[in-house]
């Protein structure tokens, strides 16, 4: 490691806070809840106190207990999508990559119809066919994802493929799949990574869109946007209830953001000085 | 190409094609995913315990007892007459309720997207141009937000301010006269335009930002003012064109978002629009209204998508100058 890398930028240690804090949740939440979901001795619609921090809600469950598990699936839904999207996108962004002529307009054309395509029209498509499920909607979230990473992953491939150090590599008799995984791989890598974390934040939105209009994950395992449709219709005496899932979705998105900005400038120092 | 028609022309044709030929991909998807994955489409008409003789009677009604092949060509046969079949549950003709629901989205969409445009075009110039004075970096980071705020929460505290503690505006629904009574209905849809506005104008300005910040460090921009040209003459002749074209790209793909993310908005304040009938038809495994919504949403995404390739080929300095170029 330089001295260069060891200095990490401000938003990459801000991002890495929000989302250590989600993180912590999310996997306390595994072990430990403050109550269990099936606990209602709480008051109804009990305001935040020392028992309850962020109150209970209507059937008077404790709401903690309910956002955390709602950590837990924004991770579940950020890392499996993403994991989805990367698959596939890396994998068609080569092929489009190392394309010629018609071949690599039309896989072009093919991924700009795709990225226009809403993820959430995709999402419900999905949900129409297989049912309301966290897994519908992963799966719905990657597919849409993954046009946009093979489009990237295509024009990085395409950029890297002119350089000397391929064609190098090439005369010396090295075979492709060599290369890719020599050469190719490891000089995209850290740009894709930066579109992978902004795209977990986004993710876990997506899936926050679709659960708020009751097409992602069932009961009781509620994620932050079924939360934020519960509480709506008591808003006026919880206030609480419908503002903190709300924050803590923007806390996941900023927060990816950053660590996102911050990742590109560790890659790429050059860029610290033209922003 | 090789024929005598201008460019331009032929531009319009390719794409034409390509904009027919992707729906026809896009209709045979949604046929294929909604007829062949699931189960029969008839359950949604059956109770459990339905006799073998009432399944079949369901499955008549349906027409899912005809071969496949057969049911796709009564699917395409009634794309083109924009008859989209009866819905499962109502019995009403999904082509009208499409229509009527419509009057509802459109406005919506349209209305927030021109207002967004409108305030996003000079402050994403401010925030470019400005990009080191105070406020320049507040309306940065004021559009940073507004990219991870989700719609629904903005929606949610809006009615909570506007609706339920100042009660100014009312909280949702549709007044049941529709347009009819002009002054009940822009009242209704007022909440939701500010909504999708205050969401989809901080991320346009993040884009506008971004363009405009490439004009600025442009070498034509510097050379036109290095001949003479005023810093506004530079813009207004060279900067704004090339500025333009990555903008409008995204303007279509974001106008096809909000079309489709109208559906939040409309379950936010219970709007009777496109969305909330699909939301409805999934719940209810109504397959006539389930298709019939895809397949308009997907037509008005594909139109969006060519209308702005075209605007954006008419805009762009490159792009005009190469016209006999292709798609992509």
């Amino acid at each position: 490691m330089t001295q260069q890398t060891r200095r990490y930028p401000l938003p990459l240690l801000v991002g890495l806070v929000l989302i250590s804090i989600i993180f912590i949740m999310a996997v306390l939440s595994i072990f430990w809840l403050p109550y269990q979901l099936g606990d209602t001795s709480g008051s109804r619609l009990g305001a935040p106190s020392l028992h309850h921090w962020f109150g209970t809600d209507k059937l008077g469950r404790d709401l903690l207990s309910r956002i955390m598990i709602g950590a837990r699936i924004a991770f579940e839904v950020g890392l499996l999508s993403v994991a989805i999207g990367a698959f596939l996108g890396v994998l068609l962004g080569l092929g489009a990559g190392f394309a010629q002529r018609w071949m690599d307009e039309s896989f072009s054309a093919l991924l700009d119809i795709l990225i226009a395509f809403p993820t959430l029209l995709l999402a419900m498509l999905i949900v129409a066919t297989r049912g309301a499920s966290l897994t519908s909607a992963i799966v719905a979230i990657g597919l849409g994802m993954s046009a946009i990473i093979a489009r990237l992953t295509r024009l990085l491939v395409k950029r890297v493929l002119t350089q000397d150090y391929i064609t190098a590599s090439r005369a010396s008799g090295t075979s492709w799949p060599r290369v890719i995984v020599v050469h190719i791989l490891p000089n995209i890598w850290p740009t894709l990574i930066v579109i992978f974390a902004l795209q977990f934040g986004l993710a876990g939105l997506t899936e926050a869109s679709l659960s708020y209009l009751g097409l992602g994950s069932p009961p009781p395992n509620a994620s932050w946007g079924s939360l934020l449709q519960e509480a709506q219709a008591t808003v006026l005496t919880a206030p609480i209830a419908a503002i903190v899932p709300g924050l803590l979705l923007i806390a996941l998105v900023i927060g990816m953001n950053m660590i996102a900005d911050g990742l590109r400038e560790v890659a790429d120092p050059t860029m610290r000085r033209s922003r | 190409m090789s024929s005598k028609s201008p460019p331009i022309v032929n531009y319009i044709v390719r794409r034409l094609i390509f904009l027919v030929f992707s729906l026809f991909l896009a209709s045979i998807s949604l046929f294929v995913l909604l007829r062949i994955l699931p189960g029969d489409p008839a359950n949604a008409l059956l109770s459990v315990g339905a006799t073998p003789e009432q399944i079949a009677a369901a499955q008549h009604k349906v027409g899912s007892d005809l071969p496949l092949l057969q049911q796709f060509g009564k699917w395409i046969g009634q794309l083109l007459s924009f008859q989209m079949g009866d819905s499962l549950i109502s019995n009403a003709p999904v082509g009208r309720e499409i229509l009527s629901r419509l009057s509802v989205t459109v406005p919506l969409t349209l209305t927030a997207f021109a207002i967004a445009v409108a305030l996003a075009i000079p402050f994403g110039f401010i925030a470019a141009y400005k990009a080191k004075t105070w406020y320049g970096s507040i309306l940065n980071s004021v559009s940073q937000l507004g990219m991870a705020v989700p719609v629904f929460w903005v929606g949610v505290i809006l009615v909570f301010v506007f609706a339920l503690r100042l009660r100014v505006l009312p909280a949702g629904g549709f007044p049941p006269g529709g347009w009819g009574d002009l002054a009940g209905a822009i009242r209704a849809l007022s909440l939701p335009v500010i909504t999708i506005v205050l969401v989809m104008s901080a991320s346009l300005i993040r884009y506008v930002r971004s363009a405009t910040l490439d004009v600025l460090n442009s070498d034509y921009l510097r050379t036109s003012r290095a001949l003479g040209s005023s810093f506004m003459e530079a813009m207004w002749r060279h900067g704004l064109r090339n500025a333009a074209s990555p903008v409008i790209s995204i303007l279509g793909i974001e106008l096809a978002t909000t079309f489709v993310g109208a559906v939040v908005v409309e379950s936010v304040f219970a709007l009777p629009g496109l969305g909330s009938f699909l939301v409805r038809g999934i719940s209810q495994h109504d397959y006539p209204v389930v298709q019939g919504v895809l397949f308009i949403s997907t037509l008005a995404v594909l139109t969006i998508g060519f209308l702005a390739d075209l605007i954006q080929r008419f805009i762009d300095p490159r792009l005009s100058r190469s016209l006999t170029g292709q798609i992509s």
